[in-house]
């Protein structure tokens, strides 16, 4: 039981046609990328998307274990998304719920169509989420932190993946559900979109919606996806960027360094 | 969760290596014996935990979260609250790991870290109970293990600690012998500070702190929660080494003697 049920708002869009967080309809959440932040992975990447906070790690392609997963022709991807315990109002119990299944498998589907998988015969490619603080969205920030985490992983790629939540709040289709809206809206919708060829690798739907409706949140989601990967584009740069300059000033991240 | 055996094996060489470091006075990445890695600690760092702390011990990466929940206290201490350690080894923390439930190196450093606690008296038990024998609050510390890189234990107790340290109580009243709840909250008091000192015997070395390397040769490992008292609270012996009285002695001073240097950290 969650210790306290917080009143909801009863109109989530005010008279001036702000929501809850002051955002107007096609706004974004404040959104942050920090790409390398786990030494011990191949590739790791961690995001902050209004107030969710993900951490993405990946290893491979590596050695398959038990050999007879292995594919002959291409690699297997796996994915891992873990909820903390405390990343939610009510304590998540700490065993694997059906919801983070689905998740994982959603989340390896949106990510698979944008790997080479062909170039890696006989690998596995392990991908983990863990999030660790929960705002509404958490499967979408996942997806745009892990398509980092590949890319910094060195692994080929025909695109970064980026996703977002788009939904119907007071009637009204916005973009980027924050928790709240999530949970007392009439629709969400997440997708995620390999931007280049704006090709949809992640759809689900729940709630309710008209087909114009569905088509003006799909156009409204793929304006916020282009900022997204804006952003993706550049945290991935700032990381290459730092590891190649001559600079050698000795950074926090050079401090922690220990091995 | 289970090991790919190979992982562990070092090298013969590697393996000789840091052991003939250790008989001429260094280790393998340059530290004393009585220095602790980098510590970075950062807090309040998750909005829906109740208390929540991110601590760097090297590449070593714990986040610990307390949740607070209301249940039955235990029939042998009705009138005390309930604290629990869990800890999850996060596949990411290490190529090896894999994903599953907690294995045995998770239980230990989870009960090791419980233990610290408990018996260190951080907090008044009896202070938690809201109607004794009834209801009282359960305090759950959840640990992630996010990088590993050796001493699970004391980068643990410190994010541990540290997220108990900024834990908010929820305020109540009892009306007709049910508890309502404002939201409003109170710091939870903190009576004491421990901190847990793990000690690796590397060949007939002890030094603090092993990172991950030194943790796969040393012969033995053995770990101390101090009250701020410098007072031995709870102690481990891990693996399958052995240790003399003399040198238990000698882990004893080294744990007492670093032990402020650590809790100056945690109250920073």
């Amino acid at each position: 039981m969650a210790l306290f049920k917080y009143p909801v708002p009863e109109k989530l869009i005010d008279e001036n046609g702000l929501r809850i967080d002051k955002r107007k309809y096609n706004e974004l959440r404040p959104i942050s990328f920090e790409v390398g932040v786990l030494p011990q992975c191949d590739g790791s990447a961690y995001i902050e998307m209004g107030g969710n906070k993900i951490i993405a790690g990946v290893f491979g392609p590596r050695k398959v274990q038990p050999r007879h997963l292995a594919h002959p022709n291409k690699c297997v991807i796996r994915a891992l998304y873990r909820m903390a315990t405390f990343s939610v109002e009510e304590r998540k119990s700490p065993a694997p719920s059906r919801r983070e299944v689905e998740l994982s498998m959603v989340i390896r589907n949106s990510l698979e169509p944008a790997i080479f998988v062909e170039y890696y015969p006989k690998t596995l490619i392990d991908i983990v989420v863990q999030v660790l603080a929960a705002d509404g969205g958490t499967r979408c920030a996942s997806i745009n932190a892990a398509s980092l985490a590949l890319a910094d992983a060195g692994i080929a790629l025909k695109d970064l993946v980026s996703a977002v939540a788009v939904g119907k709040v007071d009637g009204k289709i916005v973009l980027d559900l924050n928790d709240i809206e999530d949970k007392e809206g009439e629709a969400d919708l997440p997708i995620a979109v390999m931007p280049q060829f704006n090709q949809f690798t992640l759809l689900q739907f729940d709630g309710n919606m008209t087909k114009e409706e569905f088509l003006n949140a799909i156009n409204l989601g793929l304006e916020g996806i282009q900022i997204i990967y804006q952003k993706q584009q550049d945290a991935i740069r700032a990381k290459f960027a730092y590891e190649y300059s001559n600079s050698g000033e000795l950074t926090e991240k050079n401090e922690r360094e220990d091995e | 969760m289970i090991k790919v055996d190979s992982y562990k094996i070092i090298s013969d060489l590697e393996k000789r290596h840091i052991e003939s470091l250790a008989k001429r006075g260094y280790r393998i990445d340059g530290r004393g014996f009585k220095d602790y890695r980098k510590i970075t600690i950062e807090t309040d760092y998750v909005p829906k935990a109740e208390g929540s702390a991110r601590v760097f011990l090297g590449n070593t990466q714990i986040v610990a979260g307390v949740k607070i929940s209301i249940g039955a206290p235990y029939p042998d201490t009705p009138d005390a609250g309930v604290i629990t350690v869990n800890a999850e080894f996060s596949p990411m923390a290490a190529p090896h790991f894999e994903a599953g439930p907690p294995g045995e190196e998770a239980v230990e450093v989870a009960r090791v870290v419980d233990r610290g606690i408990r018996h260190s008296d951080i907090i008044d038990k009896q202070k938690l109970a809201i109607i004794p024998g009834e209801q009282v609050f359960i305090l759950f510390v959840d640990l992630y293990v996010l990088g590993y890189n050796g001493n699970m234990f004391d980068a643990g107790e410190l994010a541990a600690v540290k997220a108990l340290m900024n834990t908010k109580l929820p305020k109540y009243e009892i009306v007709d012998g049910e508890v309502k709840l404002v939201p409003e909250w109170t710091l939870l008091e903190i009576e004491d500070y421990p901190v847990s000192v793990t000690i690796a015997k590397i060949g007939n070395t002890l030094v603090v702190d092993p990172n991950a390397n030194e943790e796969r040769v040393l012969d033995s490992r053995i770990t101390f929660a101090l009250n701020s008292r410098s007072e031995i609270v709870s102690v481990q012996k891990g693996e399958a080494g052995t240790f003399t009285v003399n040198e238990i002695e000698q882990a004893i001073e080294m744990a007492q003697e670093v032990s402020p240097k650590l809790r100056e950290i945690l109250k920073a």
